[in-house]
């Protein structure tokens, strides 16, 4: 397992010294040194905000330093743009996925391969390295029409055939089951041991601290420690991460007095065919969540997760209003804000173009969702609806600091924000309404482990407040810890929820692998 | 008398077609440029003057392309260096085109021009009903069908089609890849301009040999028209180019057979079907998404 350690007279594959970026008057980047050698996992560890995409931008050649300099196989190079990049032999699966939506998964590989590539070699080719490393796709389907974990996968296959020597892995494990997480782990395990090097980024510190050889911390722009995680705890990096301990999520238990009442969201035998060619069918989905708890919905990305979503929310209408019940009142065939005057609030997986306007200030972005739920507030001048800019602000600055929300100026674009910041403003937009009924898509996809803990802190505290909440979400460790039940999905299925004290891991991925429902069809499989 | 119609809805059509195949081609790549009857007017006044003075329809219509491109370089340099709204850039570079085109060609109203000989092949060219229509065209028809092919297969069969499209649907993602963005874009709208110009010069050396100020008369927007109405599809390019020919000639045959349909509604007949076109794409998501290039008119600034 151990690889050739690091010392003064290897030469390292990448060497960066005293790299700085400055925006304006921010300095994203702050006399950054690294180290990475040749055949090992490297793990870039750091909150949201701390640097650490544009550290590796400016190795990728996305970004230009504005001081330091990089050594590339011992040789200072200066890397102009992300072509040269990899031509040197650096490759990046990107956190922000810089797919193009229009163009179909093979296409999208073919660009980034080199010019004699032919064509149509691709398609043949993405499927073998899709199958070699257990990531299955579909090269002709339209990268628009797939799932969050599709298109990562999309990612991992575009840099894998460029046969890069370091290859940076922005978040990768975001989006994937346990199971699918263990085959990428392989994947890397055996990339290393063919002698190449990968720079890792990711929030969670268990799987860096199974993984990777080494941990450089970065914290506020500068180098806060280099470590080996294995030597370490998951709380001692969090501690180096955050500069303080990490916050437990506290769950006190559910308050059963409450046994007899109504559920306050009612999911009754929703069946809906696909809306599009790559869209899931729901069949016969039940759910009831009551006042007090949270129901964790687990399951693999596009097992009609994001159609469920659609339906509670109002996105989708249903044949019968009884379908969807919030609070006792049928609300299947209402639309959105009607859905939101019953007290509910929605926040969706994709936070840009979906949860917020990307070229919208925080304040307008805020005044979008809740235009119809907080009128009087909102907007002034009776009939004439005027949007009252200062009541916006003074909103937006009390979710700001309630979710300790980090921006760089007065009221930015909402795409100015980082994954994580943008999606603690989303979750508190709602929040500051204290809605009833609470349904969240991936709540902290992408989030650092500071910033998820104090969602999934909020998630458990609205719930003990007396609201019904529901959490979908890929990370079980997530679903584990806020969730009083949990269900899973699986081909528009959605099975029976099991209460948390009955739950396992290893039950929760046999329910998401659609072990608890297949055996008829298993059966008639096999008949 | 059907071929002798035939032969004018192709005349009427190709400079619609090579127009609008040009403007595709600007527009996949993400660029919105209004400007398109500016080129084309600017290709049929320089055609038409080189034509004129050299004598030579054959280099008039290299000055007609060379103007067009000429002039779609003024507006590449407003909007992707100088990143200038693409909208307003392209409405003011159709004015500009106007009002110089006229000023150029002022000496030249009414001068008999140099026509562009047709094709002919003997034998072939005299077979009954289809040899003119398909051996006695002007070279510019051939050339126009040629074109098309290359168009398509350009954008959906070689590695430069797929990046340009690539820039239209994602600059952001394309230049985090490494593509040249600004550099496409560039391309484009010069070959974009070219079309137009040759557009603009078939106008003015085989369609109507002479110079009349604002003869374009408002083909350029049907080219623009054309490319929505086709859905960013070469092919849909062709058929609604002849489409839009034959509507404006069954116009003319319509008035001289005294068929009481206002002529007005027959030219607004183009407009309407793209609106309708654009209804029936906006319903579909998948449509819509497959079909129109996403940073369509966004300006693209790299950040450094």
């Amino acid at each position: 397992m151990t690889q050739k350690r690091i010392d003064g007279s290897e030469t390292p594959l990448l060497e960066a010294d005293k790299l700085t970026k400055i925006f304006g008057t921010l300095k994203a980047c702050d006399e950054i040194d690294l180290r990475i050698s040749a055949g090992e996992i490297h793990s870039l560890l750091g909150e949201n905000g701390a640097g650490k995409s544009t550290l590796v931008k400016m190795l990728f050649g996305a970004l230009q330093p504005s001081s330091g300099s990089i050594s590339w196989k011992g040789n200072a190079v200066t890397v102009t743009n992300p072509a040269m990049g990899r031509s040197l032999g650096i490759g990046m699966v990107f956190q922000h996925f810089s797919l193009f939506d229009a163009l179909t998964a093979a296409e999208n590989i073919a660009l980034s391969l080199d010019e004699k590539t032919p064509l149509d070699t691709i398609a043949a080719r993405a499927r073998g390295i899709g199958d070699a490393y257990g990531l299955p796709v579909d090269p002709d389907a339209l990268v628009g029409d797939l799932s969050v974990g599709e298109r990562q996968r999309i990612e991992i296959i575009r840099c894998l055939l460029q046969n890069p020597d370091l290859i940076i892995l922005d978040e990768p494990t975001s989006v994937l089951t346990p199971q699918e997480a263990d085959l990428l782990f392989v994947t890397l395990e055996r990339l290393r041991s063919e002698g190449k090097s990968i720079l890792y980024i990711s929030h969670r510190l268990e799987e860096v601290r199974r993984l990777c050889d080494r941990a450089t911390v970065l914290r506020h722009g500068k180098v806060v420690g280099q470590c080996d995680p294995r030597a370490e705890t998951a709380a001692s990096l969090a501690r180096m991460m955050v500069g303080s301990d990490i916050h437990v999520i506290e769950r006190s238990p559910v308050q059963k007095s409450a046994e007899q009442s109504l559920p306050l969201v009612e999911v009754n035998g929703l069946s809906q065919r696909p809306r599009g060619p790559f869209s899931v069918s729901l069949h016969d989905i039940r759910l009831a969540v009551q006042a007090g708890e949270i129901l964790g919905i687990a399951g693999v990305a596009g097992n009609g997760q994001g159609e469920l979503f659609e339906a509670i929310s109002g996105e989708v209408l249903q044949e019968r209003p009884d379908i969807i019940r919030l609070r006792g009142k049928d609300a299947g065939r209402i639309g959105i804000s009607a859905r939101r005057k019953l007290g509910a609030a929605f926040v969706p997986e994709e936070r840009l173009g979906h949860g917020a306007v990307p070229d919208m200030s925080l304040t307008n972005n805020l005044l979008l969702s809740r235009h119809a739920t907080d009128r009087k507030v909102f907007l002034a001048g009776g009939a004439l609806k005027l949007v009252a800019e200062s009541s916006l602000a003074s909103a937006a600055k009390r979710i700001i600091g309630r979710m300790d929300v980090r921006k760089s100026a007065e009221n930015p674009d909402a795409s100015a924000l980082s994954g994580g910041n943008l999606q603690k403003f989303l979750i508190g937009r709602e929040l500051d309404r204290n809605p009833s009924v609470m349904i969240v898509n991936q709540p902290t996809w992408g989030v650092d482990a500071g910033a998820a803990a104090h969602i999934r802190q909020a998630l458990v505290d609205l719930a003990r407040s007396g609201s019904a909440v529901i959490v979908i979400s890929q990370d079980l460790d997530e679903l584990f810890e806020i969730s009083d039940r949990i269900a899973a999905m699986v081909h528009g299925r959605l099975s029976e929820s099991v209460p948390i004290e009955a739950m396992n891991r290893e039950r929760v991925g046999l329910m998401m692998g659609g072990a608890e429902h297949a055996a008829p069809l298993a059966s008639a499989g096999a008949a | 008398m059907f071929e002798a119609i035939l032969l004018t809805v192709a005349t009427a059509a190709t400079p619609l077609l090579i127009a609008a195949l040009g403007e595709l081609v600007v527009e996949r790549s993400g660029v919105l440029n209004l400007g398109v009857e500016g080129m084309m007017i600017m290709g049929a006044v320089c055609g038409f003057v080189v034509a004129q003075t050299t004598g030579s329809a054959w280099v008039g219509m290299g000055a007609a392309i060379l103007a067009g491109a000429a002039f779609s370089l003024l507006f590449g340099f407003l909007t992707l260096t100088l990143v200038t709204n693409q909208v307003a850039t392209g409405l003011a570079l159709t004015l500009l085109g106007l009002g110089a085109s006229a000023m150029i060609g002022e000496s030249f109203v009414g001068l008999p021009g140099v026509k562009m000989e047709s094709l002919y092949i003997a034998g072939l060219t005299d077979i009954p009903y289809v040899g003119k229509l398909l051996f006695g065209q002007d070279p510019i028809f051939y050339i126009s069908i040629l074109l098309t092919i290359a168009v398509v297969w350009f954008l959906f069969r070689t590695r430069a089609g797929l990046t340009l499209r690539a820039v239209g649907d994602n600059h952001t993602s394309a230049h985090a890849l490494g593509v040249p963005v600004v550099r496409i874009r560039y391309l484009a709208v010069l070959f974009g301009g070219a079309c137009a110009g040759l557009a603009g010069g078939q106008l003015s050396l085989v369609y109507v040999p002479q110079w009349v100020e604002n003869m374009t008369a408002g083909r350029g927007w049907i080219a623009l028209a054309l490319v929505v109405f086709a859905s960013w599809r070469p092919w849909r390019i062709l058929a609604g180019a002849y489409l839009f020919g034959a509507v404006s000639i069954g116009q003319l045959h319509a008035q001289a057979l005294g068929i009481g349909i206002p002529s007005q509604f027959m030219s607004s007949l183009p407009y309407l079907a793209t609106i309708v076109v654009l209804v029936l794409i906006s319903r579909n998501k998948r449509l819509t998404l497959m079909n129109t290039p996403t940073s369509l008119g966004k300006p693209f600034v790299p950040d450094r």
